[in-house]
């Protein structure tokens, strides 16, 4: 990526200090020296900054993500003010994906809940994944339709039904229309849909 | 959208309708407001006063639903006062067509109906063809079977009173926006509309967005600089995923998927590959076996094409009635799937009747859930009125990192392909989607190859690791090979390319397996010029800046062409209509066309401007939808009117829904239109906004939204919590008593609206007794009844009733 760098820093820096301000929450004010640390991580000498398109709506605005290179989190993220469509410009959701990516709420492993069980249990994503592979073939083997009842050929599974997404980037989209096609099946759905 | 975003800034009037996208796509507003500056007009047409409505120069309110009688009425009074862009429609629209012998319309219904299957013989619709097999034409207009003469016939009956009395606008508001609206028929005139869901969440679905294309035809506004038909997408990449047609009827690339009635890929082909006798149609999609080739190719790349088509799945229909959404969720709950995937979604809240939904989520042995946060989805099990205990579904919740931590592209609503670059590390090694998908189909891939099983060969041979490096998905890899490459050494066009080569367009594209292609429409994205997506230089040409065209940052489908049918922007010598606001321009046969890329390099007026239709023409008469040629006006499944004053055919005939399920019709206990919508300040089901206290703090819970005359009628106080119900269920919301929503008057009666935005679940926002503070969703309210042709469902227009708490 090649951002105009002056323009750049002189915007970042003043959206350094709004977003400390609103991430704070409501009932609580700024110390200076948060504030001061907030700006200072920012400095391309401990951060580095990609370019990202806004996750939300389809206007696609740009934003500029300001990553720490101590521990790899997200020190800011704004609107990218060279990107034509939004000129710097982002909604209440865009200017708030920072709080998306640094979240609590995020778990911190796979879940799985057993059948007729009351809870979740953590797993590993090995287990997990050896576990649906599984379910997978044993659900399209016993399911799939080599004929239909016109005695035409279809090879089709249609015990198997999938929906999403449209909040997949393009190479992921590509990949699951060909993971799941070549598994058979045809009930294949997603938000363009509702 | 045709157009895209900048371009709005070009546009003379702004009609907003079936949108409010000052709130749903705020940036947008940036070029509204830029075109308004300029001196054009913007035009809010909707159910509710929103923050778009303050900024239009106009605002009407109309009941929702009834969008068909007002664009029918502005058909007609195009065609009464002669305001049509006449070189235009004759030049590039289907006006002058006779239409044969068999085509009738009476009293709602159009020739062909079979009332068994609901659904029409469209063969009854055809034109009449002349000795050489193309359609017979009248230039002049007059022949009164021409398309344009039976225009006029078909929408004689939406007068203005007609109009006013079923939409609930009045007659001034009516005459206001055409008048404004259709000042834009004329050549240095544009005219663009903005929609969004509020026009595809109909049983009308795709004829009210017809009506506003055929406008738009009509008035010359397709093709040019501030023109279009702009669909508003709701996701960073639904444009992307509609393209790569994650859906039942279609693969990447909008090709069709296989019908069981296609046994080879020579009789798939056959069937898609439009034939054309006329010279001077470009026929666009007779280049169709080059691209199913191509995609079948990129899939499995060890087979000959002719033998992998057999590893896609085949349909026994191309019905939404069978296979979409609502259907899905039907055979669901009457116990087809076994497994089920929710990958990126929150189907338990995001699609009509929730509850419906829910229920059907009990009836499957096993779901993966793949999201970012926890949510009503993976926790179906144990939300309201469920009992964990009689539920065998097994569930697997797979968290995933969020788009600012990984690389790759997403494609916005103006279709341009944009690269994100990976940022900060997932927390807690979560890992992208595309690094989840690929290590499951991996697995699922291994175990086949060890133990065998059902038809393998799919699933065996499938080049699955040419999207991965070192066992790690690989996004670059992936969009290398979407755009497609040489398989061997050949020589096309002149052009030699090397085993390998990314192949640089689609012109490019072979039938025979000697090219791969993931998807057609977006070869030219990744060429031997490197990732075109990522580019992000400003630079453009003195005309490009006149429109700011932009073509040098990120890349556009097809072949980077910023707007589509740009051929209909220039007259037949190729000079733009409007000069001041060109497109494209032809400047002579040694330097040809300068703007955009054009649709077709061809010479101006060799051939016809709309490229992908079989006969080179817009359609004025659209003979391919399942629910007639002409939109026509039916009122929702649920409505509180027993007629409308255009037929007695009083709903559309062809929607889809199910029998066993009850509507509400004029049913006293659900007196009240309801209708959907969103904030800014949340997205969709509310899963990645609800998780932040930043946006919960300005939008904590579901509300409803009703009139101060419907308040004060029913005793209900600003603030206070309601119930809100209809047919399938019922949910508490706040009330909010606003001067936003006003009773409408219909056929003399006074009709109340209410709105709720529909971006809550019970699973959180919770408060530390551990019950939801935030509300469910929405959609608990809505019926399962869509759109006959893209089976979209209604939940845009439905009857409730709201009762105190």
């Amino acid at each position: 990526m090649h951002t105009n760098r002056r323009n750049f820093l002189k915007l970042s820096a003043t959206a350094a200090v709004a977003t400390a301000f609103g991430g704070l929450g409501l009932g609580c004010t700024a110390s200076k020296s948060q504030m001061a640390d907030r700006v200072a991580a920012m400095s391309p000498e401990w951060s580095k900054q990609t370019t990202t398109i806004c996750c939300y709506c389809a206007v696609g605005c740009g934003l500029v993500v300001n990553t720490s290179l101590k521990d790899m989190k997200a020190v800011n993220v704004e609107g990218d003010p060279d990107h034509p469509v939004n000129e710097g410009s982002l909604c209440a959701k865009g200017a708030s994906i920072w709080q998306l990516a640094n979240n609590d709420r995020r778990p911190d492993s796979v879940m799985y809940r057993a059948p007729y069980s009351k809870k979740f249990k953590k797993v590993s994503m090995a287990w997990a994944l050896e576990r649906i592979a599984h379910n997978v073939k044993k659900t399209r083997d016993e399911t799939f339709t080599r004929i239909n009842a016109r005695g035409e050929t279809v090879n089709r599974c249609d015990g198997i039904a999938s929906v999403g997404s449209a909040a997949l980037d393009n190479e992921e989209c590509w990949a699951y229309q060909t993971m799941l096609r070549s598994l058979g099946l045809v009930y294949i759905e997603h938000q363009a849909r509702i | 959208m045709t157009n895209h975003w900048i371009d709005i800034k070009n546009s003379d009037c702004i009609l907003i309708m079936g949108s409010n996208a000052a709130e749903n796509h705020p940036i947008s507003f940036k070029w509204v407001t830029k075109a308004q500056e300029k001196g054009a007009t913007v035009i809010h047409v909707d159910p509710r006063f929103t923050r778009t409505s303050a900024k239009a120069d106009m605002y009407a309110g109309i009941r929702s639903g009834s969008d068909i009688a007002v664009l029918g009425g502005m058909i007609k009074y195009i065609l009464d006062n002669e305001l049509i862009f006449k070189d235009y429609v004759v030049d590039y629209t289907n006006a002058s067509f006779i239409i044969g012998d068999n085509y009738k319309f009476d009293d709602g219904i159009f020739a062909g109906y079979d009332p068994e299957t609901k659904s029409y013989d469209k063969s009854k619709w055809a034109f009449a063809m002349d000795s050489k097999g193309n359609p017979k034409k009248d230039p002049t207009l007059q022949d009164p079977k021409c398309v344009y003469q039976m225009l006029k016939k078909h929408y004689e009956r939406y007068d203005l009173d007609k109009v006013s009395d079923i939409s609930g606008m009045s007659k001034d508001e009516v005459i206001g926006l055409y008048e404004a609206y259709c000042a834009t028929g004329k050549k240095d005139k544009a005219g663009t509309i903005m929609y969004a869901m509020g026009w595809t969440q109909h049983t009308v679905g795709v004829q009210n967005i017809r009506s506003m294309a055929m406008i738009q035809l009509l008035l010359g506004n397709i093709g040019i600089a501030g023109g279009g038909v702009n669909a508003l997408r709701g996701e960073s990449n639904v444009q992307g995923s509609t393209d790569h047609c994650l859906l039942f009827h279609i693969l990447p690339g909008y090709l069709k998927t296989p019908k069981a009635s296609q046994q080879t890929l020579a009789e798939y082909d056959k069937a898609y590959t439009p034939v054309s006798n006329d010279p001077k149609s470009a026929n666009w999609w007779s280049n169709y076996p080059k691209y199913s080739a191509s995609l079948i190719k990129s899939m499995w790349q060890d087979d000959d094409p002719k033998v992998a088509y057999n590893y896609l799945p085949r349909l026994d229909s191309g019905n939404a009635a069978d296979y979409a959404w609502l259907a899905l969720f039907d055979k669901m709950d009457a116990g087809q799937f076994k497994g089920f995937f929710a990958w990126g979604m929150n189907p338990a809240c995001s699609g009509a009747n929730s509850n419906k939904t829910r229920q059907a989520m009990t009836k499957l042995d096993w779901m993966v859930n793949v999201n970012i946060f926890p949510n009503e989805t993976m926790q179906f099990w144990e939300g309201p009125g469920m009992d964990p205990e009689k539920i065998k579904t097994e569930v697997f919740f797979l968290p995933c990192a969020v788009s600012i931590e990984k690389e790759g592209s997403v494609t916005n609503s103006g279709r341009w392909m944009q690269w994100r670059y990976k940022g900060p590390d997932a927390p807690h090694g979560l890992k992208p989607d595309g690094d989840i998908m690929y290590e499951m189909m991996h697995e699922i891939q291994k175990l086949y190859k060890e133990e065998g099983g059902v038809y393998p060969d799919p699933i065996t041979k499938l080049s699955w690791d040419s999207i991965a490096t070192n066992g790690v998905f690989d996004a670059h890899k992936t969009a290398k090979l979407i755009n497609g490459q040489f398989t061997r050494d050949i020589e096309v066009k002149g052009k030699k390319f090397k085993k390998g080569d990314q192949v640089p367009s689609f012109a490019y594209l072979q039938a025979d397996g000697s090219t791969t292609s993931g998807n057609w429409l977006y070869c030219n994205s990744y060429t031997a010029k490197g990732n075109l997506a990522a580019r992000r230089s400003l630079a453009q040409t003195e005309e490009q800046a006149k429109i700011g065209l932009f073509p040098n940052f990120s890349w556009c489908w097809p072949v980077n062409r910023r707007i589509l049918y740009n051929r209909a922007s220039v007259d037949l010598q190729g000079k733009p209509w409007n000069p001041e606001k060109a497109v494209i321009e032809w400047t002579g046969p040694k330097t040809k066309w300068v703007g955009d890329v054009p649709d077709g390099g061809w010479a101006p007026g060799s051939k016809y401007a709309f490229i992908m239709r079989k006969h080179g023409f817009g359609q004025l008469f659209g003979p391919g939808r399942a629910d007639g040629p002409l939109p026509e006006y039916y009122e929702p499944l649920e409505c509180p009117v027993k007629s409308h004053p255009f037929s007695s055919t009083l709903h559309n005939p062809t929607a889809i829904s199910f029998a066993d399920e009850a509507k509400a019709v004029c049913d006293p206990k659900f007196p009240l239109v309801g209708t959907t919508y969103r904030v800014t300040e949340h997205w969709q089901t509310g899963v990645m906004t609800r998780n932040q206290e930043w946006l919960t703090e300005m939008e904590p819970q579901v509300f409803v939204e009703m009139s101060e005359e419907l308040a004060e009628l029913r005793g209900f106080k600003n603030g206070e919590k309601v119930i809100v119900t209809s047919l399938r269920g019922d949910l508490w919301a706040k009330a909010i008593v606003t001067k936003r929503l006003k009773p409408f008057i219909v056929q003399g009666t006074t009709v109340h609206l209410v709105g709720l935005p529909w971006h809550f679940g019970w699973t959180w926002p919770i408060n530390e007794k551990g019950e939801s503070t935030g509300g469910d969703s929405a959609n608990i309210l809505t019926p399962s009844v869509g759109d006959p042709n893209t089976g979209i469902p209604e939940t845009k227009a439905f009857m409730v009733n709201v009762r105190k708490a």
